[in-house]
C-alpha cells in the first residue's frame, strides 16, 4: 500500500518536473513571495496611511483624505526639503556623469596597473555606505577634519580658521553632494565603461579617418552611443539621490536649519521619530508620481535611441 | 590625387611581425590591391597608411609628404571599413555629411556637397533613413558615399564587400571598378579573396606573413608567380607542385590537359596520371590523381573545360601533358622562382 502511494507521488513529482508551466511557476514564487513582502506590502501600507490619521502608539486609525497632502504642502520645512531634493539629485547627477564619463574614458584606454584602478574605484560601491559615511564624518569635523588640518599644512588656511563643513547651510549641502557622489561615481562609471566598449572599434576609427577632432568625437560620436546605456547609470542616480538618505543621515541629520533636510529624510524624522505615521507617509509618497513617470520616459527614450 | 609610399614599413604587437619590412608605392590614380591569407599584414599595413596604426619603423609618404606624424584627419584620406562602420545614431544624410561638418564647410555647401555624393551611388531616397534601416548594399553605398563626399586624395577600402552576398558581391564589384575610373582617384583596396583582386586591381601586391611577395598587374601576378606562395595562393583550384630533385615544378590545372587535346605542334612535357576521382562543376571538371614516374604518387588536380569531351573513369591511367612554357621552376629551400630548366 505504502509502496504504491509513494510510487503514485513519485509518478506526478517527474510529471511536474517535467511540466515547465508549474515547474517555471514554483521557481519564481520566492522571487515574487519576497517582492509581494517587503517591498508591495510596505508600499501599499505607506498609500493607506498616506490619507489616514495614524501615530505611532495611536489606538485609531481613520481616513482623511488628502488632508496630510494638503497640510504637508503648506509646511515651510516641506517645501524647503523638497528643493533641497531637487539641488541634491540635480546637482549630484550632473557632477556624477561628467566625473563618470571622464573615469571611464580613462580606465578604456590601456595602462600599467589598470586593474589596480579599477578596483579602487569600485570600493566605495562594495563598502558599506554608513560605514563610508562616518569616515566622511571624520573627515569633516569641524576640529579634527583632516581636510583642514591639509588646507593648513599647505598653507592656504591660517592656523586659527577651521571651516565648519556640515556647519554652515550651503557648505553642508556641498559636503552631501561630495559624498553622495563619491557613492555613486563607482556604480555609473562601471555602467559606461560597458556602454563605451560596446562600441565598436571602427565606428571610432571611422570618426577619426573622417576628420573628428576630440571634442566632435566625443559629443557627435562617443555619447549619443553610449546614450542608452548612460540614461539607466542616470535613471538609478536619481532613485538613490529622491530615495536614499543613509549619507544625510550620518553626516548632518539635514542640519543645520534644515538646509540639508531632503524628502527622504524629512519622511523619516516626521514619521518614526516624529510618530506622525500618516504625514511621513505623505511626504515619501509626494513624489512618487513623479518618479514613475520619469523612470517610464527615461527608460522610453533608451529604448528609442537604442542603436543597431 | 596623390601616390602612397610606404618606405621599410614595419610593425609589430609585442612579438608578432605583423608587418614586416614593406615596401610598395602606387602610382598616381591606381587601383592597388592589397592580396593575402587574414593575418599576413594587409589590414595592418592599410591602418597605418591611414594614420590608425603608429608604424614600429619606416615611413609613410603620401603625395610628396612624410605623414608619420600627421593624424587620420591631416592625410587627405578617407577609409570604407568591412563592417562599413556608419555612425548608427544619425540619419544617411548626416553620416555623409560628418566628414564634411568636421572640415567647416558651410551648410549650404555641405547639402549640396552630400546630395552629389548620393547621387553618385544612386542613394537619394536613402537620405532620411537610418542605417539600421538600410540593406547591407545600401550601407555599403553609404560608406562609399561617405568617404567620396569629401574628395579625398587617397581611398582606402579594407574587404568593403566581403559582407554583401555572393550575388551582391560581383555587381559591386563592377560598380566600385567604375566608379573608381571616373574620379581617378589613388585607391587602396585590401583584400583575401583573389577573384576580387584579379577582378577589381591595376595592379596586385600579394602578401604573407608580414611581407610583400610579389606586386604586378593580375595576370602577370598570377602567369608568372614570384615564389611557391603566390603561385599557390592565387588560383582555384591552386597551382599544382611537383617535386624533383632540388627544385619545385608548377603547373596550373588548367594547363594539365590530355595529350589530345593539346596541339601537336607544342613543346609538351607528358605525365603518366591515375586518376582517382573526378568532380564535376558544370562549367567543367576537375579531375583529381596522381602522378606516375618520375613524379611517384605526387597529387595533382587537372581543370577540364567542358568543351573538352573525352570521358574519364577513376581508377584508370590517362596521358597528361603540360605545354613546356606553362612549368613554372622554384626552388625548393627558398621557395623562389628559377631559372627554367629541362625536365
Amino acid at each position: 500500500m505504502t509502496v504504491l502511494r509513494s510510487t503514485v507521488l513519485g509518478a506526478r513529482l517527474i510529471r511536474l518536473r517535467d511540466d515547465e508551466h508549474w515547474l517555471g511557476r514554483l521557481m519564481l514564487a520566492p522571487a515574487i513571495a519576497y517582492i509581494a513582502l517587503l517591498i508591495g506590502f510596505p508600499f501599499f501600507l505607506a498609500l493607506y496611511y498616506s490619507v489616514s490619521d495614524i501615530t505611532v502608539g495611536g489606538r485609531t486609525m481613520s481616513y482623511v483624505g488628502l488632508r496630510n497632502f494638503l497640510a504637508i504642502v503648506q509646511n515651510p520645512t516641506f517645501i524647503m526639503a523638497l528643493k533641497n531634493t531637487l539641488t541634491f539629485a540635480f546637482v549630484s547627477q550632473i557632477l556624477v556623469l561628467i566625473l563618470a564619463n571622464v573615469l571611464a574614458q580613462a580606465l578604456m584606454k590601456d595602462f600599467r596597473g589598470k586593474w589596480v584602478v579599477r578596483f579602487l574605484i569600485l570600493l566605495p560601491w562594495v563598502a558599506p555606505i554608513s560605514l563610508g559615511s562616518i569616515g566622511w564624518l571624520w573627515m569633516f569635523d569641524s576640529i579634527y577634519s583632516v581636510i583642514n588640518w591639509t588646507l593648513q599644512a599647505v598653507g592656504i588656511l591660517d592656523h586659527n580658521t577651521r571651516i565648519m563643513w556640515l556647519g554652515k547651510p550651503a557648505l553642508a549641502m556641498a559636503s552631501v553632494i561630495t559624498v553622495h557622489v563619491w557613492r555613486l561615481l563607482p556604480l555609473a562609471t562601471v555602467i559606461l565603461i560597458a556602454g563605451l566598449s560596446s562600441v565598436p572599434q571602427d565606428i571610432h576609427d571611422a570618426a577619426a579617418v573622417d576628420g573628428a577632432g576630440f571634442w566632435r568625437h566625443h559629443f557627435q560620436i562617443t555619447i549619443p552611443l553610449v546614450a542608452p546605456i548612460m540614461t539607466v547609470a542616470v535613471l538609478f542616480g536619481f532613485v538613490f539621490a529622491f530615495t536614499d538618505m543613509i549619507v544625510i543621515y550620518v553626516l548632518t541629520r539635514g542640519g543645520p536649519y534644515n538646509s540639508t533636510q531632503v524628502l527622504a529624510s524629512l519622511a523619516f524624522f516626521t514619521g518614526i521619530d516624529g510618530g506622525d505615521l500618516a504625514e511621513g507617509a505623505a511626504i515619501s509618497l509626494f513624489l512618487f508620481p513623479l518618479l514613475v513617470a520619469a523612470a517610464f520616459a527615461f527608460l522610453h527614450l533608451a529604448r528609442r535611441v537604442e542603436v543597431t | 590625387m596623390a601616390i602612397v609610399e610606404a618606405r621599410n614599413i614595419r610593425k609589430y604587437f609585442g612579438e608578432v611581425r605583423a608587418v614586416d619590412g614593406v615596401n610598395l608605392a602606387t602610382r598616381e590614380g591606381e587601383f592597388l590591391v592589397l592580396l593575402g591569407p587574414s593575418g599576413c599584414g594587409k589590414t595592418t599595413l592599410l591602418r597605418m597608411i591611414a594614420g590608425l596604426e603608429k608604424p614600429s619603423a619606416g615611413e609613410i609618404v603620401i603625395g610628396a609628404q612624410v605623414v608619420n606624424s600627421l593624424p587620420p584627419r591631416a592625410r587627405k584620406i578617407a577609409m570604407v571599413f568591412q563592417s562599413y562602420a556608419l555612425y548608427p545614431h544619425m540619419r544617411v544624410f548626416n553620416n555623409i555629411a560628418f566628414p564634411l561638418k568636421a572640415q567647416g564647410v558651410p551648410k549650404k555647401a555641405r547639402k549640396e556637397k552630400v546630395e552629389w555624393a548620393a547621387a553618385m551611388f544612386g542613394i537619394e531616397r536613402l537620405l532620411d533613413r537610418k542605417p539600421r534601416e538600410l540593406s547591407g548594399g545600401e550601407r555599403q553605398r553609404v560608406a562609399l558615399a561617405r568617404a567620396l563626399v569629401r574628395e579625398p586624395d587617397v581611398f582606402l577600402l579594407d574587404e568593403p564587400l566581403s559582407n554583401l552576398d555572393a550575388k551582391l558581391r560581383t555587381a559591386a564589384r563592377y560598380e566600385l571598378q567604375q566608379f573608381q575610373k571616373r574620379i581617378g582617384t589613388t585607391t587602396i583596396y585590401v583584400t583575401h579573396d583573389q577573384v576580387e583582386a584579379m577582378g577589381l586591381g591595376d595592379r596586385i601586391a600579394v602578401m604573407n606573413e608580414g611581407k610583400l611577395r610579389q606586386m604586378g598587374m593580375p595576370q602577370e601576378v598570377y602567369d608568372e608567380p614570384a615564389d611557391t606562395f603566390v603561385a599557390s595562393f592565387l588560383g582555384s583550384p591552386p597551382m599544382n607542385m611537383v617535386e624533383r630533385n632540388n627544385d619545385i615544378v608548377g603547373f596550373r590545372p588548367e594547363h594539365l590537359l590530355p595529350t589530345e587535346v593539346h596541339g601537336t605542334s607544342e613543346h609538351l612535357v607528358t605525365f603518366q596520371f591515375h586518376l582517382s576521382r573526378v568532380e564535376h562543376l558544370g562549367a567543367g571538371r576537375l579531375l583529381y590523381g596522381l602522378l606516375g614516374a618520375p613524379f611517384a604518387d605526387q597529387k595533382v588536380i587537372a581543370n577540364l573545360a567542358s568543351n573538352v569531351m573525352i570521358v574519364f573513369q577513376p581508377g584508370m591511367s590517362y596521358t597528361f601533358a603540360v605545354k613546356t612554357a606553362n612549368l613554372k621552376f622554384f626552388d625548393r629551400a627558398t621557395g623562389l622562382r628559377i631559372e627554367p630548366r629541362p625536365l
